[in-house]
């Protein structure tokens, strides 16, 4: 149960080595916080963020979770529910940016970045929507991007993956109307991070911190879609009705 | 969410059946300030009741009432017939049910206890469909369970309560303007063996050499000869009435602030008299005031309100000064903040009142900032071997029970002999864990 302050006492992240998804966890962690629960691929490289996170009071679990893999992920979240009570705040942390030239080319490529962005993340969510549904309470944080805003032509394949996650994100909020549990659309824009590391930064970058604490606040007063920063909201609604002449001609990366 | 179904005392067995894997749990008036009566996922059952069915016993002073009833319900029964409820806290929207499972207190404590030492017995619907009627002597452990038990041992169906006899339906109030926290503590100390009622008023918003200053009103029920004549025609004259309602126009972030608290407040000291003896007031005005004023919780806006309340030992008014500093230098914006002194605990392990000095405070639901001040109080009442009640808890956590509530075993013992199949529910006890070790 979060309580009256929402500080919840389980923090679940899957795609437990996300930079984003870990700086959520950090930021929610409250005198309250009992476990927070790494969902992710590679086991070695959650424990060590895990060691990151142990500070003697909280329980950091690490569990295997393959976003690929949608014939677990029932089970996943399930055996988490039942190890560590009810899921108070899951984030949707997983996805990845794929080679955005091989992409464009390799139909294998792009149907396997689709599939775990956006067959992944619908699978994953809807296994946590239904625990969550059952239980009467909890938020579903879901990672979307500016990408998906209006998709680029430099990544439109990562882009169409967060642009269908982040309509799918938004139905499913408000299918859960009435139920007490709630989803959280996040969309970043540019963040210095590993996923991000070979790219030029565009402008308004910000940081998984900076997200993590835009999150934190919207939660609290229970929005349903988030910026981060707050003015790439603005900057795309500009963008968003350029004709398209001119759209494809920006040099956006 | 939880399931909402409104039941009748005849109807409860059946329907608490359907419960599923989340349980069930019984609403009273839903007047909890944190999640005691929510029960995500699961079943909430609202006992339907009134006082009409009430079976008064004017000799021995005992009234048999239906748990859904509440204290306005049965007051308005007995009052005009010259008795009062033994105990009632700030609000009469509350039912015999909650009274019972919060084992509600009042500003008389110090002289007359908690809801459960005015019990006789206690009639509940068990996890298993039975009803079994339980009192200090007759399975003494599951009776004292049940008050405090927030719930999680039983649905109250009904309830034999001592009544305390009247001669009027006014109070006698003395009230006094006092400057600082230490005179208060010590007023209070010397004068409340005096009165059945007392309770002070603090500032919350005074610092310095203000810190703590406080209105203290103490009170007893007024002998027929105190009443003025014009009122002794009809001495037990009893209607209530709610003068104001808050309209659902309040902006979203609330009315209540910093600003707006510190000059209510302020007004508030200067309108108490410096002292005054003897004033006859009402019931609903003397123990009730917030009820003269619908729905006003909306005066907090959107984020609503939470209360915190905790009871230090005596002796440990140096750690009540230091809680009171603290809450005061964090600027919260609390306008209704209240200490008053608890006498002697029962037997029950889950009551919260023990010896010593507590302190209730209402404030907006501001944010995490707001929690984890309420978590370094939780740690300071602890030390000095004090607790949280219950009722008003929407923050704290199970490690903070366990510590505060030592006997949580043997309560536990008895949960696990009535409800193996953990059929009663809520969120407060998943949140506290208090039914899991």
């Amino acid at each position: 149960m979060q309580n009256a302050f929402g500080q919840p006492q389980t923090i679940t992240v899957l795609g437990g080595t996300s930079e984003i998804g870990v700086a959520i966890a950090r930021a929610l962690v409250s005198p309250v916080t009992r476990s927070i629960v790494l969902a992710c691929r590679d086991i070695g490289r959650g424990e060590e963020v895990a060691a990151s996170l142990r500070d003697g009071k909280v329980a950091v679990d690490v569990v295997h979770f393959d976003a690929a893999d949608t014939g677990t992920h029932a089970t996943v979240v399930e055996s988490i529910a039942a190890k560590h009570g009810d899921l108070d705040v899951v984030v949707l942390a997983f996805g990845q940016l794929g080679d955005a030239e091989a992409v464009a080319v390799d139909p294998e490529a792009a149907a396997a970045l689709t599939h775990v962005n956006m067959t992944g993340g619908v699978s994953a969510s809807i296994a946590v929507a239904n625990r969550l549904r059952r239980q009467g309470h909890g938020s579903l944080v879901v990672l979307s991007s500016v990408a998906g805003e209006r998709v680029r032509k430099a990544n439109f394949v990562y882009g169409a993956t967060k642009a269908g996650l982040d309509g799918f994100a938004q139905g499913l909020g408000d299918h859960l109307d009435g139920s007490g549990a709630r989803v959280l659309v996040v969309r970043p824009g540019f963040v210095h991070s590993k996923m991000t590391t070979s790219m030029k930064a565009a402008p308004f970058a910000t940081t998984p911190e900076a997200v993590a604490t835009v999150t934190v606040r919207a939660l609290h007063s229970g929005r349903r879609v988030v910026w981060a920063p707050g003015i790439v909201r603005w900057v795309f609604m500009v963008l968003r009705h350029l004709p398209g002449p001119v759209w494809r001609r920006l040099p956006l990366g | 969410m939880a399931d909402v179904v409104d039941v009748l005392r005849s109807e409860v067995a059946a329907t608490a059946k359907e419960a599923g894997e989340r349980g069930a749990l019984v609403r009273g008036l839903g007047r909890s300030y944190g999640d005691a009566a929510q029960n995500g996922g699961g079943l909430v059952l609202r006992l339907q009741g009134s006082a009409s069915d009430a079976v008064l016993d004017p000799a021995a002073g005992l009234v048999t009432v239906g748990a859904g009833a509440s204290l306005d319900d049965l007051m308005r029964v007995v009052v005009p017939r010259g008795w009062f409820v033994p105990v009632t806290p700030g609000t009469r929207f509350v039912t015999i049910g909650g009274a019972i499972a919060s084992d509600i207190h009042g500003k008389n404590h110090h002289v007359d206890g908690s809801f459960a030492n005015h019990v006789e017995q206690i009639t509940l619907l068990l996890a298993d469909g039975s009803t079994a009627t339980v009192s200090p002597t007759d399975d003494a452990e599951l009776f004292w369970a049940t008050f405090g038990g927030m719930g999680l041992t039983g649905i109250v169906l009904s309830a034999t309560i001592r009544l305390l006899r009247i001669e009027t339906s006014r109070m006698s109030v003395d009230t006094q303007r006092v400057g600082d926290l230490d005179t208060l503590f010590a007023t209070m100390s010397e004068g409340d063996e005096a009165h059945r009622y007392s309770v002070a008023w603090i500032d919350l918003a005074a610092k310095g050499r203000h810190l703590g200053r406080s209105a203290l009103t103490r009170g007893d029920h007024a002998r027929l000869d105190e009443l003025p004549l014009r009122l002794q025609a009809d001495p037990l004259a009893y209607g209530p009435r709610q003068l104001l309602s808050v309209p659902p126009l309040v902006p979203r972030p609330g009315v209540l602030n910093h600003v707006t608290v510190a000059a209510f407040n302020e007004f508030w000291f200067r309108k108490t008299p410096r002292s005054r003896v003897g004033e006859i007031q009402s019931i609903g005005s003397y123990f009730h005031p917030l009820d003269m004023v619908g729905d006003w919780n909306r005066l907090y806006g959107r984020p609503g309100l939470v209360q915190y309340q905790c009871v230090v030992p005596f002796g440990q008014e140096d750690v009540m000064r230091r809680i009171i500093e603290q809450l005061s230098a964090a600027g919260v914006a609390s306008f209704l903040a209240v200490l008053k002194r608890f006498g002697a605990a029962n037997p029950a392990p889950l009551s919260f009142p023990q010896p010593g000095w507590t302190l209730a405070l209402d404030m907006p639901a501001s944010g995490p900032g707001l929690g984890t001040l309420l978590h370094r109080l939780d740690t300071m009442v602890l030390d000095a071997g004090g607790r949280n009640y219950f009722a008003k808890d929407a923050h704290t956590t199970p490690e903070t029970v366990r510590r505060g509530y030592p006997r949580l075993a043997e309560w536990q013992a008895v949960r696990r002999r009535v409800d193996p199949l953990q059929v009663w529910q809520s969120d407060l006890g998943r949140r506290l864990l208090l039914a899991a070790d």
